[in-house]
Order: structure tokens, then sequence, then C-alpha cells
């Protein structure tokens, strides 16, 4: 059955893990650098590895970044909470537990505005948000595929195991329809921007900063209780949430039409086909024993804390783009198209150096995006705010028109220096000798009676055929308005 | 019986500090005693003769030097072997870790280090510490100086050994539900169970960790205050531990007085299942105690009725969490299955079925069984409010007296091969006077109380949570009372060896 198919006659309810991984600068649990990268098991301490008889101690920036999130997410923050031990056997598992928390989260009972690409708003309620710790990291060496199966040999690397990280889930999201794919994929991104204004994590979606687990069920109407769910595991972009999504509703769609039953489990996303295959069942014989951290205190933020954290939250991503509508006076369009070719921010910058919010959009969505776009790469990426603020600039001053500032860009943009720079380098300045410019009118004027015929004749836009040869005279310098007034009072119309 | 090795920790501290005689030649004489008497007694798992007479050297030049130095430098110390130590074997009296020298430190041992403690050894255990007999090691049983055919208590039953058998004239032991005031009692020497959170566990074998406190152990009240006075402290690198500033404990131990103290008599801990001559000594030291000028009262604490069953499945709980880490994957004993498939998951099972012993299979059998989804709430959940019950009425016990007494254990030693040694549940029944402290975080502190049919017999005091200092300030007065009512329990030993 297809998505299309699928969600018309199902309706589609989804919930969503997301980890995100704290930029602290050592890891939640020990004094080991959180960094990215370096050799094999070379940021470790004696308890990120679980030697016997170490102990954690909680890193407080961690507790910080998680309350900033819970605050960011509308939730209340616990006046008391725990560590919980999570129990079970892994290789990259040091101490063969997860220190993470359970029935005592941090964060509890907060939602997301989540804004799709057409403008409609979706509130995601969000169930909690706690604190854990990451695992090490498995390579299984000598097989085929990389995988453990047919593997002769696995290496762990701990450099990651006791990095913090707060899990976010959310209650079932449901009253989605036929958009459940494209509201997962915009939840996981409004996060991931919400980490990034809050600043507690670079989160990378490439580098695993960021990774989601998606639960899909279905149910026959919106009355139904919910149906059985499979949660696809460490679905790692947006584009592969959304596939996810819709292959998984089509799944169990064409299974349910068979009048066969979803077995709940874990499901792996495979990127190259956009399916998703069976992991293991995921069922009551998942015991992890869960007890309280005994080697913890439990966590006890006073209010005070949490207040100033509050206090000093940065403006949010929706606050924000609901802000900068009402100053910029942008139409909804515009302003959703700027958010979603991701040039808020540049274009918010270009304006706080000075140049005009429409100017500033006019360049950013025309211009430099068509150029970026020919090298295949982001408008941010070839020009900086402050340069398509100096070029705005230029032509306001009237040193520049809009074909002389395309010029400009193109040099700008080809690494030969600011927008003055290379408008006096390249001679491009707008031509202020209006003897120079009488002169190329004149010589137009006599070149072309047919067309001051015309002119004299009422059809104003034969101006245009004069435009070109004074143009072509002025090196393309000529003030064109500048221009059309002097034709005009010479021909005497 | 040479001199030093039958000199107290201040004695030779004071020896060591007007010059009489240096650290080495303290040092050499415990080493040599150690030698003569291991095959007897087997004590340590490990004997760490260079490093200790390293120190020993060391302390010596400083001393020489002039240098200002701790007041027990250059005074040996044996630890339990459950205590790291950077570049020395650390086996938890385990197959599992029979090989494994840490590469970190202590703080327990940094303090020492510090202090410039010559380390003789490390001591043997029951294997991570569970058990009461020091039978449960995998080096071997530890036997009692006082009659060799009898156990030393347990789990610190080579610290409580060594002292007793003047190889050591200090001990670390560590205490979960009494495993140093039970081997004190046994032995005839003094040990001490902290407030929870006084010493670091930073470096610590993890048990219970919720129960574990390291243990000061000496054959005098006085000796066992210095220990306690050196390793208490607040260490950032253990969450649990408190931030109080140390009291002089030794200074407690000195100058405290029994006159107005009011002892309470645990009602629960003096009746069914103890033995006649660990009754009959226990109640002469309350008279003498009595006729020092201390208020005897007798106090109830039902809840205790409970601890031992409450004890006996958080213990385990926590035991299955903190001892799953032993699986052949990063350090310590690796066994890969004899016959199928080499993967993580038959490594770890092959790896725990030959590294652990029964014991410690039994515990974390039964932690994992309480842990689990659907008999949480009823076992562990209800045993935690136990603890709370017990903690309540401590507290209500302890708003009228200073202290609580009891007899530390049931029974004295027990003979090896005896049919308690050799059933659990009796075991676990030797621990109920010892594990209410534990689980309700107060110190508790054990002394000798006399001797029954030549087997010492030990006196617990229990004071509330961070007034260890109270436990000095009765037991230091009540032990020299005893003394001179009755002599000095460990003479009666060393006149026996003397004799021999």
């Amino acid at each position: 059955m297809k998505y299309e198919d699928a969600i018309k006659k199902y309706d589609p309810v989804i919930g969503i893990e997301v980890h995100v991984e704290l930029g602290t600068a050592t890891k939640m649990f020990d004094a080991a650098p959180n960094t990215f990268g370096g050799g094999p098991n070379t940021n470790i301490t004696p308890t990120s590895l679980g030697l016997p008889g170490s102990l954690p101690v909680v890193n407080e920036k961690g507790v910080e970044y998680a309350i900033k999130i819970g605050l960011a997410l509308g939730c209340e923050i616990a006046e008391t909470c725990r560590f919980a031990r999570k129990n079970y056997f892994y290789p990259d598992v040091p101490k063969d537990f997860q220190t993470s928390q359970s029935d005592e989260p941090i964060a509890a009972e907060g939602q997301v505005e989540v804004e799709l690409s057409d403008g409609t708003l979706v509130t995601v309620p969000v169930e909690r948000a706690h604190m854990e710790e990451d695992a090490g990291k498995n390579t299984h060496v000598g097989g085929a595929t990389g995988r453990i199966h047919g593997a002769d040999h696995s290496l762990v690397d701990y450099n990651r195991a006791g990095v913090p990280l707060v899990e976010i889930v959310t209650h079932p999201i449901t009253g989605t329809g036929e958009r459940a794919a494209e509201v997962a994929a915009a939840y996981v991104r409004t996060l991931r921007d919400i980490f990034r204004a809050l600043d507690v994590s670079e989160a990378r979606m490439e580098q695993g900063n960021v990774r989601a687990d998606v639960n899909v069920s279905l149910r026959e109407s919106p009355d139904a209780p919910l149906g059985t769910r499979t949660e696809t595991k460490n679905v790692n972009s947006f584009r592969s949430i959304e596939r996810a999504v819709r292959f998984e509703i089509a799944r169990q769609a064409t299974l349910l039409e068979a009048g066969e039953k979803i077995v709940q489990e874990t499901r792996h996303f495979h990127e190259e086909s956009g399916e998703t295959s069976s992991g293991r069942p995921k069922s009551d014989a998942d015991d992890y024993r869960y007890f309280p951290e005994p080697d913890l205190v439990p966590l006890q933020p006073s209010r005070e804390w949490v207040d100033r954290l509050r206090e000093t939250l940065p403006e949010l991503p929706a606050q924000k783009r609901r802000r900068l509508l009402a100053e910029w006076k942008f139409s909804d369009l515009e302003m959703r198209d700027i958010v979603n070719a991701g040039l808020l921010e540049a274009i918010e910058d270009t304006v706080t150096a000075g140049a005009k919010p429409s100017a500033a959009r006019k360049w950013w969505t025309g211009e430099v995006a068509r150029l970026a776009n020919q090298e295949d790469r982001h408008p941010t990426e070839i020009v900086t705010p402050a340069q398509v603020a100096g070029l705005v600039d230029l032509i306001g001053q009237g040193k520049l028109n809009d074909k002389l500032a395309k010029e400009v860009l193109s040099g700008v943009v080809a690494g030969e220096g600011e927008p003055a720079e290379v408008m006096d380098a390249r001679g491009l300045e707008i031509v202020e000798d209006t003897g120079a410019l009488e002169a190329a009118v004149e010589e137009a004027i006599a070149a072309n009676p047919d067309v001051v015929e015309k002119i004299k004749g009422g059809k104003m836009q034969a101006i245009g055929a004069l435009m070109g040869p004074i143009m072509k005279a002025t090196r393309g310098q000529a003030d064109a308005g500048k221009a059309k007034e002097l034709i005009l009072a010479k021909i005497g119309v | 019986m040479p001199e030093l090795t039958n000199s107290s920790a201040l004695e030779l501290a004071a020896g060591l500090a007007s010059g009489e005689f240096s650290s080495v030649e303290v040092t050499q004489a415990h080493l040599d005693r150690i030698a003569a008497t291991e095959d007897d007694f087997n004590s340590f798992i490990t004997v760490t003769d260079e490093l200790a007479l390293d120190t020993a050297k060391a302390v010596d030049a400083k001393r020489s030097a002039g240098e200002d130095v701790h007041a027990l430098a250059g005074v040996p110390v044996a630890l339990k072997d459950l205590v790291v130590t950077e570049g020395v074997r650390t086996t938890a009296g385990s197959k599992m870790l029979e090989n494994w020298v840490p590469p970190y430190e202590s703080t327990v041992h940094s303090k020492i280090r510090a202090a410039g403690l010559p380390v003789l050894g490390k001591t043997n255990l029951d294997e991570f510490a569970m058990g009461s007999t020091t039978e449960h090691s995998a080096f071997g049983n530890t036997r009692n100086p006082w009659n060799l055919d009898h156990v030393p208590g347990g789990s610190s039953g080579g610290a409580a050994a060594a002292l007793a058998g003047f190889q050591a004239p200090l001990s670390v032991g560590t205490d979960t539900g009494g495993s140093v005031r039970q081997p004190a009692a046994f032995t005839g020497t003094v040990g001490v169970k902290p407030t929870y959170g006084s010493i670091s566990r930073f470096g610590i074998i993890a048990m219970a960790s919720s129960l574990d406190q390291v243990g000061p152990m000496g054959r005098s009240v006085a000796d066992a205050a210095a220990l306690h006075e050196l390793l208490a402290g607040h260490d950032p690198l253990d969450s649990t531990s408190l931030p109080d500033e140390v009291p002089g404990f030794l200074d407690a131990a000195r100058t405290g007085e029994l006159k107005g103290k009011k002892l309470g008599v645990i009602k629960q801990l003096r009746g069914e299942g103890y033995q006649d001559g660990v009754r009959d000594a226990f109640s002469a030291a309350l008279e003498v105690a009595a006729a020092a000028g201390a208020e005897i009262v007798e106090v109830d604490c039902p809840a205790i009725s409970y601890a031992l069953d409450a004890y006996y499945l958080i213990m385990p709980s926590e035991v299955s969490s903190n001892l799953a880490r032993y699986d052949g994957m990063r350090y310590g004993l690796r066994v890969e299955p004899e016959t199928g498939p080499v993967t993580a998951e038959t490594v770890m099972s092959a790896t725990r079925a030959a590294g652990f012993g029964d014991e410690v299979k039994r515990r974390i059998i039964l932690g994992t069984y309480a842990l689990s989804a659907g008999y949480y709430d009823a076992y562990y959940g209800s045993a935690q409010k136990i603890r709370t019950l017990v903690q309540n009425d401590f507290a209500e016990a302890f708003a009228s007296c200073d202290v609580l007494v009891s007899p530390t254990a049931p029974t004295t030693a027990l003979e090896f091969g005896a049919e308690a040694a050799a059933d659990p549940m009796a075991l676990y029944l030797g621990d109920v006077a010892t594990i209410p402290a534990n689980l309700a975080g107060i110190p508790g502190l054990s002394l000798p109380a006399g001797l029954s049919e030549g087997l010492p017999v030990g006196f617990q005091i229990l004071a509330p949570a961070r007034e260890d200092v109270r436990l000095y300030e009765v037991a230091g007065p009540l032990e020299a009372a005893l003394e001179s009512a009755g002599g000095r329990v460990l003479d009666t030993l060393a006149e026996g060896l003397e004799a021999k």
C-alpha cells in the first residue's frame, strides 16, 4: 500500500525520541574531555572506563544545559530528581549499566511549536527531557559489511562513553494525518534550531550530535485506541526521518490490509533504499532493572538558579521569526521562503549591518542565491552579511546600480575583496560627469532619428532603444534615470 | 613477642617521633612477623615488602632532615584488598581480578601515602566483601589468631587477623553490613564503621554503594580514632562524601567520660539466638559502664526486626549492578567459551561463570531478581521503606540516649566447617546487629568486651549520623574501664602466642 493511500485509510500516530549530545567541556560524570575525534580510547578516565572503585560526579554544566533545554520546551523543571541505572550488558557500555534518569526526569510536560513548509503551525506535546550518558562505539572488523554479522572481531572506543546527552521524548503526536512524516522531520529540525539558539550543542546531525528514534503506529480512526508501534532507531537526517515515517506508515498499512499484526519491535533505517528492516523484538522481555543510582545524590536545582536560567534564555527561533516578521513587514510567504532557504540569520545580520530589510532580502534570495546555486553551495558560504550590506550601501549612495552591483558581487564571490574594493579595482563606479553623459545622449539622439520620432509621437518605451548605445558609450556606468531625463529634455518632450 | 609488633600504633608513633627507633626498624619487624606467621594466618593476599620499606626509608629521611611529618608517619598499615592501590595488584579477593594492577589511585591510599604510612600489604577478604567468614576468598581461608580452627570473621577477616596476629598495628577495612565490626569482635580488636560519607569511597571497589563505608581498625580505640582522623574528610571525587570538617576523634577517645552518658540497650538485639557467653560478656561490660557512671536504659527499635530482610534485598540489588562490569571486555579475567561461537555475550557469560565464586553469584542472582520488572516495588521498593523506618527508629532512640549499644555479633568466631558456617541463612543472621547501622547510615564501633570460652566477644556502640565523635567519647573510657576490670583482651592472646 502506498503512503498516500495508507494515510487516507489509517490515522497515523507518531512519537519521537531525540538524543542531543551536549557541548560541555567534559563528560557528564567525569573529567575526561568531551571532544569529537582524537585517537581511540584517548578521552577517558577510570570513571569513563568503569574501572573497579571509580565513581561518578555530576557535571554541573550538563545539568544547566538540560535545564535550559527543558525551559525552552516549556517544561516544568523538577525541584528534585534522581539519576537511575539502566542495567544491560553490552561491550560499549563500560559499567554494563547506563546512568540515566527513569521515573524522575529533570524536565517534564512541555510543548514545541513546529512550523511546516507552508506555514502551518503544529504543536508537539513533550512528555519529558532527561539526562543520561552516551555509550562508546563498536567497530566490527573482518566482515564484508562492517556489521557485527560476519565480523571476526570487534573494537571498542570509549571516547564517547560518558558524553552528556539529553533525551527528549514526545507524547504520542496525533492529528497530523497526511502530514505525519513532514511533522516528524520539522519537529526534529525545530529542536535542532533550539539547541543551537541555546548554544548547548553544535547540534550537527551528520556528526551524530542529534539522533532521532521514530515511533509509528496506525489506527483505524482518531477515536480508536493506539495501534502497535514500531521504533525505528537512529535516523540521522531530516530527510531520512521523513522517509522512514513514510515507509513505516506504508509498510504497516500493507500488513494491516492483509489482516496481519504489527510486531512491536525496533527497526533499522537504510539510507540507500529508504526502507526499514526488523531489528529486535521490543517487548516486556526488555527489563533494564532500573533503580536509583546510589553513587549520586538527588539533584535539587534551586529555584533561583532555574529562574536565572529562564531570564537568560535567548530568543528562540519561533519567537524570533514572529518578531522579525513584524519588524521587517514582509509577507508571510516571503518570510517562509527565507526561513526555508536558511537565510533568516544572514538577512538579520545584514540588516544589523545597516541594510534595509527589503534590500537585504532581495539580494540574498536573488543574485546571491543564484550564484550560490551555480556552485551548489549555500548562499551564506559565498558572501558574508557585511559584504551584502556593503553592496546595498553602495547602491544607496548612487555609486552602483543593480547591474553594476551584480558585477561587483561576482567579484566579491571570486575573492577579489570587499564590495568597495572590487568596484574601484574594476572601475565600475557610476559616472557622475554629466558632460560625458550629455555627449553620449546627444550622440545617441543624432544616430537614431527614427527612435526620436517615436518618442515624440508618445511611445515612451522607445527610450529603451536609446539606452543601449548610451550605456555602451559610458561602459554601463551611466545612471539610467538621469540619462532618461536628459533624452526627454533634449528632444523637448 | 617482640616489643615493636606488640606496640600500639600511637606508641609506635611516639617512638618514631622521639627517635627511639626508625620506621625501617618498625616496618621490618612487622614484615618479619608476617613472614613468620603467614602460613598460620593467611591474612594477606599480597605482601608489599619493597613498597613498605621504601616508604619507611623516605619517612626516616624526612624526620632526620627535620621536616614536618604526619603524626602517624612511619607507622605501618595493612589495606583490605578492596582498596585500589595504583601499581599494586588489587584483587577484591576474586579470581576475576587476580592479576589486576590498577592504573589509578584511591583517595584512601593517596591519604595514606601522603601521610607516609608504610603499606605492609593487601589483606584477605571474602570475595568482593561478600561474606562474614573470609572463607569466600579466591585466595584461601584466613585463620583466626585466637584459634586457627576458627574463622576470623569477615569480610575484613584478613585486616582483623593481621591486627590480632600482631602482623600490623593498623588496618583499613570496609563495612557494608558489619564487615569491619564483626571481624573486630571475632578477633578482640577495635573496628569502626564511620557515618556513611565520612571516608571517601573513591577507589574502594564497590559492593553495595549505598551501604559501603571504609572503616579504620586497630588494637585500641585510640589507634582506630587516629586512623579515622587521617582517612576522613570531604572528597570531591565521591558525590556521597560529607562536607563536614573532621573532628578530633583521638582527642575524644582520650578525654571522653562515661559519667553522665546515657547508653541505650537495643531491646531487639540481646535476646534470642545470642550465645550465653556473648550475653554474659555484654552484661558484664554494661555493669562496668554503669559503675563508671553511665546510665543504662533499654530502648525499643521495632523496625530493626525487619532490617535484615531489607538489607538482603537492597545489598544484592546494588551488587547485581555494581558487579556487572566484570565482563571480560576491558580488564581482569577473560574466559572464552569452550564450545560454540565466541561472541561478546558468550565471553561475558563464560568469564562471569569462571570468575565469580558461589556467594557472589548467589547475591547477583538475588539482586537481579529483586530488581526485575514486576518485583521492584514489592522487593526493592519495600526494602527502601523499611530503611526509612529503621532510620526513624534510630532517630527516636537517639532523642533519649547518647549512644545505643548491643553485642556486635550473636556469637563468637565460628569454627571452620561448623554447620552455621556452611549455611548461608545462618550466616546472614549473624549480621543482625551490625546491618541496621549501614541501612541508617549511622556510625558504629566494636570493641572487645572479654572472652567467652577463650574467644573474644564484641561490644557495639552506635551513634547518630555525623556524631562519630560520640563513639570515641564512650569507647575510649569504656575500653579503659574494661581493661582495668578484666585486663586487656589481646594480652591474653599475646601471652598465649609468646608461650608457644
